[in-house]
């Protein structure tokens, strides 16, 4: 039915059974979408935020998103500017999944506004003295990039690309991207750093204040780093997870291994500025404010010294040390079993320096706000997983995403 | 957003902020441009093939 849309000489299964697929995912987004538009209608009462705990579910799934979306422009400054060409390989799926994660990113935001007719305003009446207003203006404009990156790729549809134009614009789009990968790695930096230097400044937050440099607190440096060690980590987990979904080899080893050794380098390198970080502010910045550490994992029922191990020793130190040895990167499910760990490694730093900090209580006459989110910021939060599976199906289905997946599923000729 | 925007001033916040705005906006959009022109120059032009 539309095989004419399908790559030249990929296999893929039949519209019907395609069709099903999409039709019960499309049914998660619809509850997504009936949350998002109660929300728009009746407003923020639809959530468990209150003037007392002002971060809702979908904060931290924005945070996490915009974090594990960071291997589309580590992988683009790879690729482009450090001109490593394996990843040419990956770096079309890359994009499409930085694609999917800053687009769910901002629509999670255009939710949390409540007014989202009167999104435009951070930009018309910009508060020039905000880390958010810079995390918006550079969220923004790198969609823009991931957008530009894109393009090219859809133009290489199999129809698209026998219009003249459509095919010299995508052949002229590549011949430049590297600006535009530039562009990225630029903007990238700075909106990761940012959503981390929004925790550092907190200073009415003990567990969340950090000293730094300049006008940056380390948790400035330390997003935009485990943005690029972890963001990795997801591209490669998608790919293998779109590859038992499809029961096909997509991505050659040697690209996988690459991009595993880049990623645990950075985790470990990231992982020990880490460690430094948390034990100067337990020792030093934290009593230095009048408290002890154990003020942060005590009296509640929920945050313990398991969450802080969790994300530093079994999400950190452990993904690394597998990723940066030869023996342990190259076995695929100690592989898996280190890049899974990663994702919840950052997915959890992302929760704690989010949720955790809104949770502390911070006067002596307060006590801890364990939040319990609505169906409706659950389903909203959901909303951006379902779109993400229904992009990547339909891109997978019509764009040569892969650029190795003919070479590795060649029908072998019948002898007989 | 704009010098004529009634809360505007000429001080460094705004000339870093809206200056790395503008900056990357320009490029995104110059960027944009030499590739939609360079493409329908090359496709009035009628050259051959191009590989990428």
């Amino acid at each position: 039915m539309d095989s004419a849309l399908i790559p030249e000489g990929a296999n893929r299964c039949s519209f019907p059974k395609f069709a099903v697929g999409i039709a019960i995912v499309g049914a998660v987004v619809l509850w997504g979408v009936y949350a998002m538009g109660l929300i728009w209608w009746k407003g923020l009462n639809q959530t468990n935020m209150n003037d007392y705990y002002g971060f809702a579910l979908w904060i931290w799934a924005d945070l996490a998103v915009i974090a594990v979306g960071g291997g589309a422009f580590f992988t683009g400054l790879l690729k482009y500017i450090f001109k490593v060409d394996e990843l040419k390989n990956i770096i079309n799926f890359a994009v499409i999944i930085g694609f999917i994660c800053y687009s769910s990113a901002l629509l999670i935001l255009a939710i949390d506004i409540g007014q989202p007719l009167r999104g435009w305003f951070i930009f018309w009446h910009a508060n020039v003295h905000s880390m958010l207003t810079e995390v918006a203006f550079c969220l923004s404009c790198y969609f823009a990039v991931l957008t530009i990156e894109f393009i090219p790729n859809i133009l290489e549809n199999r129809q698209a690309n026998k219009v003249p134009f459509f095919h010299h614009l995508a052949h002229n789009m590549h011949g430049v991207m590297a600006v535009f990968a530039a562009t990225g790695a630029f903007l990238s930096f700075f909106h990761q750093g940012s959503l981390g230097g929004v925790a550092g400044v907190m200073y009415g937050r003990p567990f969340a204040v950090r000293e730094g440099l300049l006008i940056w607190p380390w948790t400035f440096f330390l997003f935009t780093w485990s943005a690029a060690a972890f963001g990795p980590c997801f591209t490669l987990l998608v790919t293998r997870i779109t590859e038992a979904v499809t029961g096909k080899k997509l991505v050659k080893d040697n690209v996988v291994h690459l991009l595993s050794k880049i990623s645990g380098w950075m985790i470990i390198t990231y992982i020990i500025a880490k460690i430094i970080d948390t034990i100067y502010w337990a020792t030093v910045t934290v009593p230095g404010l009048g408290f002890n550490i154990s003020h942060f994992y005590s009296n509640n029922g929920f945050y313990g010294y398991w969450i802080l191990v969790t994300e530093i020793l079994v999400c950190g130190v452990i993904p690394g040390l597998i990723l940066i040895m030869k023996s342990t990167r190259e076995n695929p499910t100690l592989r898996l079993i280190a890049i899974v760990l990663g994702v919840i490694g950052v997915c959890l730093n992302r929760w704690v320096m989010v949720l955790q900090i809104m949770a502390i209580p911070v006067l002596s006459f307060d006590t801890w706000a364990l939040y319990v989110p609505s169906w409706q910021e659950v389903a909203t939060t959901v909303l951006p997983v379902a779109y993400g599976i229904i992009l990547i199906a339909v891109t997978y289905r019509y764009l040569p995403v892969f650029p190795q997946e003919k070479e590795l599923n060649r029908t072998k000729p019948v002898t007989e | 957003m704009f010098p004529f925007n009634f809360e505007w001033a000429w001080d460094i916040a705004h000339m870093v902020f809206f200056g790395g705005f503008w900056y990357a906006i320009s490029i995104l959009g110059a960027g944009l441009t030499f590739c939609i022109l360079k493409a329908a120059y090359d496709t009035f032009k009628g050259g051959g093939e191009s590989h990428h």
